[in-house]
This record gives structure tokens, sequence and C-alpha cells, in this order.
């Protein structure tokens, strides 16, 4: 018959004990794991540490100390030492505040104009991946890969600059009007490969690509056409925007414009829009187990489309807020690469909508202080790319950073670790 | 923590049973004792000597085979392929030439020695399950294996396929094999088990003899005392809710799944689909949801025809649906419970508008039905996949009968779920019954099927051979499952 056998020794594992630390402990603890915060923090220092060492390497004077390293140390240390914190530190007045600047303001000899100028550089080139990393960011959490955000941007661009010197309209309404063309432009060109997706199963990583260059290519076609050209020029530019459709900005030389005002609201909509409608709440479902949305009775066709439209749509207005903020004219180059550089920012925030807009932030204090850093030392403003690139590769392998700084596992690891794994 | 200071013996010549539930730490158990998993703590002895796996091939040269739950063979290749793979025959040293005709001679000789037939020149692909697992056992065998470990043979089978695996279990043990059964089956385990040792929570709660009785053993099992009978009263059959007629359904490959069923179920019944898993059970239930298109048929709610409705409208017409797939149809395991909760609903009053959700409805419906259903989780807030296989069916039982019903559909509805969470579903489910709702049951397990149901339909190869009544002897259903009626002919093959 049955016989309760003898219980187990009751030997606790001595882990248990962990419970009785301090709340100070209980926090450090968490510091120091392989949490979202701590792990992207450790990845720009370490883009930062290899930065440095290609700041030395791309330096031939520096380099030539190294040659007589064993002889004299302290040359070679000295001038590294030197060169690197020039650089990073033209990177942080660049991009954030000059001291010097901000006390001549204070003293009355500067303005403040000078002392602002550089976050306002930041905030222009943060601006328009705001909207282009948003993009990316709500159409990875509906489980799409939207690598479109370019040719929404650039067709952004274009509907946005047309109707910015095509129509007349006073101003206010011309902006408004302006920038929803930039928005139904992108949303068009996102509703193309949503829709391939949703009848046909056609990748959208594959469409949205080649939509990319069919918009690129349109662009270039377009700025040269009668109507569209400039007619004083003979070279590939447009016209100007109408002053009652570009973006209000401060004073010159600040650059900075209304456009990431319309950022952070529109950061916030997302937000929303995510976490609290309807819609947010069908494309998550969609987005982790489309199997399940379906049997619980969505249309995972449907909300594919819907994905695509807002999705292009985001992209399209930051097309908008480039020219109608940045750019004021129709360029081959005028959309730069910011579509790319939303896939970048999106991966940085972790596809969330906050995330999202500080990672935007982040990536044009880089390119701001980059310009600063190239004028003033000489270290090429390629180094902010592979400063950018770095980080990302850091933060798309978080399991590196862990191994790196021994950090503890995280509690939860929510929403996958990153985006980069399903590629 | 899986396992918690467990001690295991496992004598030579003996069929030992390893009972518990799921995720009582079963499979976790004998990972470490075939290699895949290494212990914090504790020793495994062979034949009195310490040995320590780090992999499957220690496991295997100490004398320890392994046949998985879910198969470990390779579809395209033959039977004496897979079980020549990791342990191939070469003439002219390790990067030589495969000796395959010595592989052939070997399974044939294994094959023989042991009394499992397998043809050894077939394609795995082309068997069925039973003959697959056939192929796993002689696998093992074939590594001259002292202790074999079978992890829930008997999943996949049918009856029969059950009772031949038994009589190959007994007469291995008669040549002095060892061998581990994992199983949660308590028939199973009192028809063929020497010793049964029963796991709860990772721990050794007790050993038993074949014959401790079914209740005393699942009370052992899931630590308090359980009622395996499905108590209900005579069913009090109504109006005709569901009628299908002449369904005709395609798998994703084009092959016929569903060829020509007519059913009806009426209100205040269940009528219970017995096959065993693949027989087109899966297809017909799809397609009564809208999941996947009928080729041709009539599928009627209460005189409405369903056809070309999307799942939403077959939902919304008052039709519940429990998914065969849990984890991938069933729930949304990185959304917490409250979210699954209104999967269904969340676009309608009073979760929301069809703009936006309204969290506080959400959270305060999702309070009360965690309590009313009993869904063990720490709060509505935690994510379901944090949940156990139980608890999860639960938060699926909850959503679909939380709508006003005339239909539901139960796929499998207790598969991978603790005995005390199956008593539970199945009185909601009978509760639902009694309250007029027309139900469907569709299981691979006959217990279940016979329990629930007032009426039995058995189907095979994409028909319904035979409606019966649930008080027809096992065997007889048994033998209908595998397609043999009465007559003792087998149906002929349509294909």
């Amino acid at each position: 018959m049955t016989t309760e056998a003898p219980a187990a020794p009751p030997e606790k594992s001595p882990e248990k004990k962990e419970k009785e630390e301090s709340f100070l402990g209980l926090f450090v603890h968490n510091l120091w794991s392989a949490n979202t915060v701590t792990v992207t923090i450790l990845s720009i220092f370490l883009a930062l540490l290899i930065g440095a060492v290609l700041i030395v390497i791309s330096d031939a004077n520096v380099l030539s100390t190294f040659s007589y390293f064993t002889a004299r140390p302290s040359d070679a240390l000295t001038a590294s030492w030197d060169l690197i914190s020039q650089a990073y530190a033209d990177l942080f007045k660049g991009a954030i505040f000059d001291p010097a600047a901000v006390q001549a303001w204070f003293n009355g000899s500067g303005d403040w104009k000078t002392a602002l100028n550089p976050l306002s550089e930041t905030l222009t080139y943060a601006a328009p991946l705001v909207f282009t990393g948003l993009s990316v960011a709500l159409a990875f959490r509906g489980g799409l890969f939207n690598i479109g955000g370019q040719g929404q941007a650039v067709i952004g661009c274009i509907t946005a600059g047309v109707a910015g010197f095509a129509i007349g309209l006073p101003a206010g309404l011309h902006l408004i009007v302006a920038l929803a063309a930039g928005l139904i432009g992108g949303a068009l060109w996102g509703f193309l490969p949503g829709l391939l997706k949703a009848r046909t199963g056609a990748h959208e990583v594959i469409t949205t690509i080649m939509l990319n260059y069919t918009a690129t290519l349109f662009l270039g076609w377009l700025i040269l056409q009668n109507g569209v050209q400039d007619p004083d020029r003979t070279d590939a530019i447009s016209k100007t925007v109408d002053s009652s459709a570009v973006l209000p900005a401060l004073p010159a030389p600040l650059r900075v414009h209304l456009g990431i005002v319309l950022a952070v609201i529109v950061t916030a909509a997302v937000a929303w829009l995510i976490n609290r409608s309807s819609f947010g709440f069908e494309l998550r479902a969609v987005g982790v187990n489309p199997p399940a949305a379906k049997t619980a009775g969505m249309s995972v066709a449907r909300t594919y489309t819907m994905l695509m439209v807002v999705a292009g749509g985001l992209a399209g207005l930051g097309g908008a807020v480039q020219v109608l903020g940045t750019a004021d004219k129709l360029t081959g180059q005028v959309a730069g690469n910011i579509g790319f550089d939303g896939l970048l920012v999106a991966l940085l925030g972790r596809n969330k909508p906050w995330g999202t807009l500080f990672a935007a932030i982040l990536y044009g204090a880089l390119r701001a202080g980059g310009n600063l850093m190239q004028v003033d030392v000489g270290v090429s403003l390629e180094l902010v790319t592979v400063l950018q690139a770095l980080i990302v590769i850091f933060i798309a392998a978080p399991a590196l950073v862990k191994t790196i700084f021994q950090l503890r596992d995280a509690r939860t690891a929510r929403l996958g670790t990153s985006m980069a794994k399903g590629w | 923590m899986a396992n918690d200071h467990i001690d295991i013996t496992v004598e030579p010549g003996e069929v030992h049973a390893l009972l518990g539930e799921n995720g009582a730490g079963k499979s976790t158990l004998m990972n470490q004792l075939y290699g895949l998993l290494q212990p914090d703590e504790g020793e495994i002895l062979v034949d009195g000597q310490k040995k320590i796996f780090r992999s499957p091939r220690d496991a295997i040269s100490a004398g320890i085979g392994m046949v998985h739950q879910h198969f470990m063979l390779v579809p395209v290749f033959t039977v004496a392929e897979n079980i020549a793979l990791g342990a191939e025959e070469t003439r002219g040293g390790p990067l030589g030439w495969l000796d395959r005709r010595r592989n052939r001679r070997d399974v044939l000789e294994t094959s023989k020695r042991y009394g499992l037939p397998v043809d050894p020149d077939a394609l795995v692909e082309n068997l069925p399950v039973g003959a697959q697992q056939r192929v796993e056992i002689v696998k093992a065998l074939t590594r001259d294996v002292d202790l074999l470990i079978l992890d829930e043979p008997t999943a996949v089978l049918t009856p029969q396929e059950t009772d031949e695996l038994l009589a190959v279990m007994r007469s291995l043990a008669e040549t002095g094999k060892s061998i581990v059964f994992i199983t949660h089956k308590l028939r199973e385990v009192k028809a063929i088990a020497d010793r049964i040792t029963v796991i709860r929570r990772g721990r050794t709660v007790g050993t038993a003899s074949p014959d401790t009785s079914e209740d005393e053993l699942a009370a052992l099992m899931v630590g308090r005392d359980v009622s395996l009978e499905v108590t209900k009263t005579p069913a009090d059959p109504g109006r005709e809710v569901l009628k299908v007629s002449g369904l005709i359904v395609d798998d994703e490959r084009g092959v016929r799944a569903v060829d020509g069923v007519d059913l009806e179920v009426r209100s205040g019944e269940v009528l219970g689909i017995a096959g065993v898993q693949g027989n087109g059970q899966t297809e017909l239930v799809e397609a009564i949801m809208g999941l996947r298109a009928a080729r041709a048929g009539k599928i009627e709610l209460e005189d409405a025809d369903l056809a070309g409705r999307s799942t939403k409208q077959v939902l919304r017409a008052g039709v519940g649906y429990i998914p065969e797939d849990r984890s991938l149809d069933g729930v949304i395991k990185d959304f917490t419970v409250a979210e699954n909760l209104v999967l269904d609903l969340y676009d309608r009053a009073p979760f929301g508008n069809g703009f936006a959700l309204n969290p506080k409805a959400i959270d305060d419906s999702a309070r009360e039905r965690v309590s009313q259903f009993d869904i063990r989780t720490s709060s509505a807030q935690s994510t379901v996949g944090t949940l156990s296989g139980g608890n999860q069916q639960k938060v699926v039982v909850a959503r679909e009968m939380s709508r006003p019903l005339k239909l539901l559909i139960a796929s499998q509805p207790t598969r991978g779920v603790d005995v005390g969470s199956i008593e539970f579903i199945h009185n909601q489910i009978i509760h639902e019954r009694d309250v007029g709702t027309a139900v469907l049951v569709v299981s691979s397990e006959l217990d279940e099927v016979v329990g629930l149901a007032d009426r039995i339909a058995v189907m095979y190869r994409g028909r319904i051979l035979a409606t019966v009544s649930p008080d027809m002897p096992r065997e007889e259903i048994g033998l209908l499952m595998a397609g043999i009626v009465s007559s003792g002919e087998e149906e002929e093959d349509s294909k």
C-alpha cells in the first residue's frame, strides 16, 4: 500500500537569506543587473571607449609618439589623453552646452543664442528621427519590420514640400495642410506593402526595401520637372517652401523649430495608441501571437494593413518635418538618412515610444557634437557614425555587455531581448 | 526549483512508473538521468558506481536510453538510417563509407530479438505514430541499453497501440531491461508497473504498488482527494443548435481532412467527438469557427448559415471556443491575465468603445473572474506565461464562458492540465450544458469523451464512423477509433 516517504530534509539553500538585505542593497543589486537602462548606459560607455582607441589610431601625430613608447611612454599617453579628452569635450560642447558660452551669457558678454545653440542643433537633428523611429517601433510592436521608413519619409518630404510651395494658403492653415500632406503621402507609401502583406503574404522587408528605391528615384526625377524645379537654378533643386508653410523656429542662428514639440506630442499619442486603444490592443496581440489573435476573432490582415498605414504616416510626418522645418526645399538628399537611422533609433529605444524619443535625442546629440568635433580637433564626422553603430551593436548583444561587466540576471526579461534577434 | 531532493531506485527487470502531474518535475528528473541537464546536488549511481553525465552520449555509454515524448526522428530518412544516426557503421575508419547493409542487418536483428516489428526500408514520414515509436525504441535498444526511459509514450497512441506498447514493455522487462515509464495516466500505470513513484512539486511524495486504487494514486499525485468521475445528471436535449451537413474541408497541404461530415448538437447535451488525433477533428472545428474555409457543405447555427462568416462574427453569434493548442491559439503569453480575459471583447462595452480601451472595466472584470474561475495567479496583471498550464486553461475557459453562449466548442479542453484543474474544467463544461448550451467536446483522450459526452461520434479519416452511447464498452469505441467497424472489417481506405 501507499507509504508516505519521509519528507526531504528541510535544508533550505542559502539564497533565501538574500531577502533580508536592506532596501539600499536591493537597489544596488538591481542597478548592477542586466536591465535595459544599465545595459544601455554601459553600451554607450563601451562605444566611447572603443571610439577613443579609434580617435588615437586615426591621428597621425599622436600615433607617431607611440613609435618611441618604450623610451618615453609619457609622451604617447599625454598626447592620447589630450586628444581624446578634447574630442569628447567637443562632442559634449557641441551637443549640450559650452560652459564658456554659458558663462559669457551670464556675464553679459555673450548672448543666449550662442549658449543655447548646441541644444538647438541636437533637437533639430533629433526631430525627424523621432518620427521615423516611432514608425519602426510601432510596426515592430505589431510584428512587422518596417524597413521602408526611408521611402515613406522621402514621399512625406515630397508631398509636404510640394504642398508647401505649390498651393497658396494663409499662414497656419498652410502649415497644417503641408504637414497633413506629408502624413498622407507616407501613409499611402506604407499602405502598399501592408496591403501586399495582408493579401498575398509578400514579406514587408522585401517590399519596403524596393519601395525605398522607388521613392528615392522618384524624388530625383520629380525635382527636375517644370513646376517643381526652382526656375532660377539648373541643378536638381526645387522651389522654396512658402514661408506660410514653414514650421516656426527660434530666431536665427538657432535652427530648432516646432517640429520637436510636435515630436513630443506624437510620441505621447503613439504611447496612448499602443497601450490604451483598441487598435493598440489588436496590434500588440497580432505582434506577439497572430494565431491567438485570429482565434479570438481579430483580423490579422486588417491589422497589418492598418499598422503599415499608421507607421508610414509617422515616417511621412518625419519627412514633412525635415522639409518644413530644416531644409525648406527639396533636393535629392533632402531626407538624408532619417529613415534608416529611424531603425537604429527604434532599436536603441527598445521599440517603446518614450525610449525612442530619448534615443532620437541621443542620436541628434551625437550628430550635433560630431560637427564641432570635426571642426575643432579634426576628428572625422564618420567617427560619430561609428559610435552610433557601436552603441547599437552592444545594445543588440546584451549578453556581451552582461559578460563584460559581469552583470546579474535581470528579474524580468520583457518584450524579447532585442528586435535585432528577429532578423 | 524543478527537483528538490528526489530519491529513486530502479531495479533490473522492473517497470518503474514515474507518476506526476504536468510540471511536477518528472521530465526534469529524467533529463538529468539522460545527461540533458546537470543536477545541482546529488548523484547518479549506475550498478553501484557514481556517474556524471555531461551529455546524452555519456548516458548512452552507461546503458541508459530515452524515448522522448516528441520523437527525434528525421522524417525523410528510412527507418534503418534513423536508427543508425549518431552511431553509423562505417568501413575504412571514421571517415569511410557508410555500411548500410550492416546497419540494416543490425536493425532487423534487434527488431526480431525483442519482438518489435519494423521495416528498415520504410520512410519514417510514411509510418503511423505507433510504428514511429517502435523505431525510437529499437533505436535505443541497438545502443545496448539496460535502462530505457519512456517519456509519456502513450500520449499519441490509440488504445490498441497503447496495449501493444504495454506488452512490449512487459517483454523487455522480462529480458532483464529496466524501464522507467513516465506518465500521468493512472489506468496504464496500474496495468503495467511493478513499482510506482509519485512526484509532486519536485518532491517524491510516495511510492506505491500497482494494486493501489486509482483514487488513492490521484490523491497522492494532486495532494488532496479528487473525483475522477464526472458527475452529471442525464441530459435533457432541446432544440437543434448546431447542424453540420456534408462538410468537406482540406488541410493546408490540400489533403482532404474532413470528408463529408454530418452532425448535429442539441441544446442541453454534450456531443463528444472521439478519435485519434489527426483524423480531421482540428479541421472540422476550425471550419465551424470560420478559421478555415470549407470546400463544401453547410454549417448552421440555429438556422443561420455560418458559411463565409468571420471568426469574430461566429464568436459574437454566441459560440464559445476553447482551442486545442492553448499556448498557440488560446492565450497570448506576453499579455496579462486581464488582457487575455478580454481578447474577444476588447472593443465592446464595457471594455472599450471601439476606439479606446477602458482599463478600469477590464481590471474590475478580471479580478471578478479570477476569483470566480479559481485562477491561481499573483494578480490579474501577471503575464499569462507565468501561470501553470491548468491556470492558463482556466483563463481561456473563463473568457469563453463569460459571454452568453448558444454553443460551446471545447477542443482537448484538459490537455496538459493538472488533475485538480481537470475536475474544475469538466464541471464548468457540464454546468454550461445544464443551463441549456449545446456543447461539442473534441478529445483524443477516450476517458474524457466518455466521461463528458451524452453521445459520442467517433471520427476516423475525416468521417464520422458511428455515433454511439457513452455506455458502449471502451474496447468497441477503441476499435472504431482505429477504423474497425463492428463487422470486424477495416474501413476501406478512401485514398
